[in-house]
């Protein structure tokens, strides 16, 4: 799958681990939660970044003593239409205040990414290579947002504000 | 009416431009139809028995004429010449091609309107008093809050794929219009103490297979804080809402389960973190939606304007005007509700013709503006009395002016096997069959209000849960079958209706129904006292009674 970050299409330099895959010596890794809970302390000793892969029916406050040191942290989409994580991800972002990457796993496909930068999402596992590569098109598709989200895009009523003073009162 | 700014119609446009992108994927194959449901359905188009069908939003039930225009136009050209008027303040085109909608839409965002959410596990066209802004005595127009929320959960980053769809709805009147007691989120606007503006949030109401009746979540929500309650509410609902079973996913279930005072609480605390973000609406902005609301610059006219005197002599148009006109908070003008539902034809369709013409009656008597309400009626909201009379007979000519609004009549149904893939049962022709049987209007006005609702499957898409009578189509071993309750309202007391009795053969429900009639006439202590009433004195029981002993 190929991985887009920072709006290109890139190498993903991190090693999936399974619950039970032999710990490599070296590398950046990405693990599952249960497992990631169990040997937090010896995983951060390791050289190597480390991320989780959350699955979006478990809490998110669970990771909160550890996210100044995670590298990513990886939400999932088990299908495209099932949309817990996108919640998970603004509690990242803006109540937890984490500022590492955030990754979409799962069913991504081109029609959610402005949902999923919205979020707070800046890394994507795209499901097909067309899609990765329609990226940076189809994430300016929209110019105007009507609610406020951590990404810190103006809103539609802010920016009438916006356009009401610099007119002027009275216009 | 509200005017879009360019901020939404480039909203609208940037909408329009990726549902093309969509549909062009979907016809070249890059898209499977498991991928591209969800994205048509979040625009409104669904696949039907015969045909794709689309249905198109109508905030809070107001159409300006323009826009009323152009969904004749999307009949017309797009479509087979005709509309149906939904009880969800939306329109809903039968026959339409694929290939064509995107220029549907595009011809539709010209005038400001779209079909954005009104389908898909997102949250829905909000809903609210097709009387809004001219009621006497409602608190302030509900419309500006709906405005507020409408804009707020349009294309939500959060809560656009939810377990299932979500629907809010808004009251500002004693008298709930929109029927917000059956809704996953309902608002009354209320005033405190201190006379600030602000919400009564009532959660967890809905029909279908598993009828609710709303809970009261939180007396007193202020108007400043509305959009974090909701959001608080939605956030709650998207992590523990049941995905894992499409029956049990909806709010009303949640609610359930977990009983509404632990609800309440995960709902609260989720509140307490967000309630003083971003999220806040402070006055400007309120004011701002407030100022792109007009009203018309009504004249001051007198209360009994001579050309009503003078019309008063015609029984029709006395019939008319006693069930169609209501008043209205500005003295000198009315409320005048356009009957859908003429002898003899499917309730809530209006043709090309018809809405062409209404719109011009609209321009000339009613200062352009035209409403739906969820009764699968229309409505003129601002006629002054005087021209009444001259209304009447243009929309006579129209057959626009069947004297049966609020009567028997007057019935709700859901499109049903005609159209529907989900269909039990045929509800068009129970309903084209009931207004037939009581087409006599002195037998109807005797009978005085009474709502029949009728819907073809369990899903209650015509809301027979919270029918005065209410008739819902089932199937038995390969045949249509009709379950009737008795009892059910939506209004600010909404209830739900109880089972007569067995389900009984289509060809029978017409007669059991008159009989349900009879018996409430011969059980009613006097003429004044509406079926509700008896139903409520007497149970079902002297009802089944009736309708059984003979069958
Ligand atoms: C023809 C295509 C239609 C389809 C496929 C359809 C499908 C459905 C389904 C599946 C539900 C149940 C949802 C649930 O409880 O989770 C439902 C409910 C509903 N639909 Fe429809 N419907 C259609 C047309 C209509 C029409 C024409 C109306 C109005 C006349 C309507 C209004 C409603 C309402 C009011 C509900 C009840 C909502 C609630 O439980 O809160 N639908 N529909
Ligand atoms: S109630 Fe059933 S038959 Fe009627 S429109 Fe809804 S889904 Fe279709």
């Amino acid at each position: 799958m190929p991985l887009v970050n920072g709006g290109k299409i890139t190498g993903d330099g991190f090693a999936k681990l399974a619950v039970d895959t032999p710990l490599p010596e070296s590398g950046d890794i990405l693990v599952p939660a249960e497992r990631f809970l169990s040997e937090a302390e010896g995983l951060f000793k390791r050289a190597g970044k480390v991320g989780v892969i959350w699955p979006n029916n478990r809490d998110i406050a669970e990771l909160v003593p550890y996210l100044g040191k995670l590298a990513t942290v990886a939400l999932v989409f088990p299908t495209f239409r099932d949309g817990r994580a996108y919640s998970q991800a603004r509690l990242l972002r803006e109540r937890y205040n984490y500022r590492g990457e955030l990754r979409a796993t799962g069913q991504v496909l081109r029609d959610q990414f402005v949902f999923m930068l919205r979020a707070g999402f800046d890394a994507f596992e795209v499901k097909k290579q067309a899609d990765a590569e329609a990226f940076m098109q189809t994430a300016k598709r929209y110019s105007v947002f009507y609610q406020p989200t951590g990404d810190g895009r103006i809103t539609a009523l802010h920016r009438r504000m916006q356009l009401r003073h610099s007119e002027g009162v009275g216009t | 009416m509200y005017a879009y700014d360019e901020i939404d119609r480039t909203l609208v446009n940037e909408r329009v431009s990726e549902f093309r992108d969509q549909v062009k994927r979907r016809l070249s194959g890059e898209l499977t139809e498991d991928e591209f449901k969800i994205l048509r359905l979040q625009n409104g188009v669904y696949l039907q028995l015969h045909a794709y069908m689309f249905r198109v939003a109508i905030p809070y039930g107001t159409l300006a004429t323009d826009q009323l225009r152009a969904l004749a136009h999307v009949a017309r050209k797009y479509d087979r010449g005709y509309g149906h008027f939904t009880t969800r303040q939306n329109i809903q085109f039968n026959w339409i091609k694929l290939a064509e909608l995107p220029d549907a839409l595009e011809d539709l965002a010209k005038v400001g309107i779209h079909a954005m959410q009104t389908s898909g596990n997102n949250m829905r066209n909000v809903t609210s008093d097709q009387w809004a802004g001219v009621a006497p005595g409602e608190i302030e127009d509900p419309r500006i809050w709906s405005e507020l929320i409408r804009q707020h959960t349009t294309l939500h980053p959060e809560f656009s794929f939810l377990p299932r769809k979500f629907k809010i709805a808004i009251t500002a009147s004693d008298h709930d219009r929109a029927a917000i007691k059956i809704h996953d989120i309902g608002l009354r606007l209320i005033k405190n103490e201190k006379g600030e503006t602000g919400f009564e949030v009532l959660v967890g109401g809905g029909l279908g297979r598993t009828p609710f009746i709303a809970k009261t979540i939180k007396h007193f929500v202020h108007g400043r804080d509305i959009l974090s309650y909701i959001e608080a509410i939605l956030r709650v609902y998207n992590q523990y809402g049941r995905r894992d079973n499409i029956y049990k996913a909806r709010i009303k279930i949640l609610v359930h389960e977990l009983g509404i005072e632990k609800f309440s609480r995960e709902v609260e605390e989720e509140w307490q973190h967000i309630r003083n973000s971003s999220l806040q609406i402070d006055d400007e902005v309120i004011e701002d939606i407030r100022s792109r609301f007009t009203y018309p610059a009504y004249e001051k006219l007198p209360h009994m304007p001579d050309e009503l005197r003078q019309a008063a002599a015609d029984p029709d148009f006395e019939a008319w005007r006693k069930n169609s006109v209501a008043p209205h908070k500005v003295q000198g003008y009315s409320i005048v509700t356009i009957s859908l539902k003429p002898t003899g034809g499917p309730p809530g369709d209006a043709t090309a013709e018809q809405m062409d013409a209404l719109a011009d009656l609209a321009d000339k008597y009613s200062f352009g503006e035209v409403r739906v309400g969820h009764e699968q009626n229309l409505a003129l909201p601002h006629v002054a009395k005087r021209d009444l009379p001259a209304l009447w007979k243009a929309l006579d000519k129209l057959g626009l002016a069947t004297p049966n609004v609020n009567l028997i009549t007057d019935i709700i149904a859901c499109p049903g096997l005609d159209y529907c893939s989900l269909a039990n049962a045929r509800s068009i022709p129970i309903a084209q069959e009931l207004t037939r049987r009581f087409a006599n209007h002195e037998l109807a006005n005797l009978i005085g209000r009474l709502h029949i609702n009728i819907s073809g499957c369990i899903n209650a898409c015509g809301h027979h849960h919270v029918g005065h009578i209410g008739i819902l189509g089932v199937e038995k071993n390969g045949e249509e079958v009709y379950q009737i309750t008795i009892g059910g309202r939506a209004d600010e007391n909404a209830a739900l209706g109880a089972l007569i009795g067995p389900g009984v053969k289509f060809d029978e429900v017409a007669d059991v129904i008159e009989d349900v009639v009879e018996a409430y006439l011969a059980l009613r202590e006097r003429p004044e006292e509406l079926f509700m009433d008896t139903v409520k004195r007497l149970g079902v029981e002297p009802f089944k009674e009736r309708v059984y002993a003979t069958r």
